[in-house]
């Protein structure tokens, strides 16, 4: 399987929001507004390639039985390095970006804190480990991971700018609409599944 | 339900272990602030495991487990730890027990374990988890920090269960793999189970919940 097979399948087929479920909660609340969208799907991207690349050198490099660096297995300890790692990341291309871009800064500011939380981030790094992906798979999976999210969230914000104009049942109003929107959307999505797959 | 006031959470409540004051917080987490419905938080994993009923279940049991025992330790370590770390402190409470619970799907219940997926290790970004930590064990005794634990966890598993039954029955004609719905005379609409239908059916599950709890306020009044 090459890597480019994997970026495209993680964009469309296996777009990590539409067909499984991670990163709701910012998509949620970060999607009223098409430059939000933009500015968090771009830091998206950007910390799912990095931490996907990182974590794949911890757990080969560290981790597993038999590793270069320590001998005991360690993989039970996945969890609690990945989140770790990820958190760090986060404060550090934070600070990064104050001290040499304060404009970027400000762009993305607010959205960098939020992306520690966000499961899409935690759940590359898993999937990377259970599918068993070689190191340019990994960081293919997480930079396409990234894309497909980012396009879900710009493509969401856009259909809830529109929405606006709309009579909407009382009950409805709300998460309740964007949960069967972003259902019609994954059926959309769905349509792509015969092009590529993985798993 | 409709018998009284609203519950006022977080306040007085050093009397006694609870003081009376389980029932409220229980309701308050299963119902009345529901962590899916009404608060919108941990949807991830209440859209990515629902499509079968049995894994809907061991999922509810997972949270209501990591979410009474992350409360309990947090709560009890609340005046040790200093404000500025709580965060990262929290973070590795919460993991250490999604370690325990994984471990143990893993020795006891391999299939299950691989069914989930990275579902089991993706609570550790449940904000529900996070959120009660963060909400109520901070600034609650332990005893009233595991009932807010074990009565959010619940309300979590009530949702899931409700979505993992529709989903299964509607998209496989099957309830814990039993056949429910004959296949003589039912087509399953294989699009429940898979991505879009577990989009549809939580939809429908906020609006119906957003649509009879303000007549329940209305009845209260």
């Amino acid at each position: 399987m090459t890597t480019l097979i994997i970026i495209v399948a993680a964009i469309f087929t296996n777009n990590i929001l539409l067909a499984s479920f991670l990163g709701m909660c910012s998509f949620l609340a970060c999607s009223a507004k098409i430059e939000t969208a933009l500015g968090l799907g771009a830091a998206v991207i950007f910390v799912m390639t990095c931490t996907t690349a990182i974590n794949y050198g911890i757990y080969y490099g560290v981790l597993v039985e038999n590793a270069p660096l320590l001998k005991t297995d360690l993989t039970y300890l996945q969890f609690i390095i990945f989140i770790a790692v990820i958190a760090a990341f986060v404060q550090f291309v934070e600070m990064f970006v104050e001290r040499f871009s304060p404009a970027l800064y400000h762009a993305l500011g607010i959205f960098l804190p939020l992306i520690t939380v966000n499961c899409a981030i935690l759940g590359a790094s898993l999937f990377m480990i259970i599918r068993r992906y070689s190191l340019a798979q990994s960081v293919g999976f997480g930079f396409g991971g990234g894309v497909g999210w980012a396009l879900a969230i710009t493509l969401m914000a856009g259909l809830r700018q529109k929405m606006g104009y709309s009579h909407i049942p009382k009950p409805f109003q709300g998460v309740a609409i964007i949960m069967i929107i972003t259902g019609v959307m994954a059926m959309a999505f769905m349509g792509f599944a015969g092009m590529v797959s993985i798993q | 339900m409709s018998n009284s006031a609203p519950p006022a959470i977080g306040g007085a409540c050093g009397q006694g272990l609870c003081g009376g004051k389980c029932k409220e917080i229980l309701r308050e987490g299963v119902w009345g602030n529901n962590p899916i419905s009404i608060q919108i938080l941990g949807v991830c994993s209440a859209l990515a495991v629902t499509n079968k009923l049995e894994n809907s279940i061991v999922m509810g049991v997972a949270l209501i487990f990591v979410c009474a025992m992350s409360n309990l330790l947090v709560s009890l370590l609340r005046n040790a730890t200093p404000r500025r770390i709580r965060m990262i402190a929290e973070v590795a409470i919460i993991a250490t027990f999604v370690i325990v619970f994984d471990l143990f799907l893993k020795a006891f219940y391999f299939e299950m374990s691989k069914s989930l997926g990275p579902y089991v290790g993706l609570i550790i970004t449940n904000c529900i988890v996070m959120g009660r930590a963060e909400a109520y064990a901070l600034r609650n005794p332990p005893m009233m920090a595991v009932v807010d634990g074990v009565a959010n966890g619940l309300g979590y598993a009530a949702v899931l269960v409700i979505i993992g039954f529709f989903r299964e029955l509607i998209g496989s004609g099957k309830l814990l793999d039993i056949v429910v719905l004959s296949d003589n005379w039912y087509i399953p609409n294989q699009m429940m189970i898979l991505a879009p239908g577990a989009f549809l059916a939580l939809g429908f599950l906020i609006a119906l919940a957003n649509y009879i709890k303000p007549r329940q306020e209305e009845e209260t009044k």
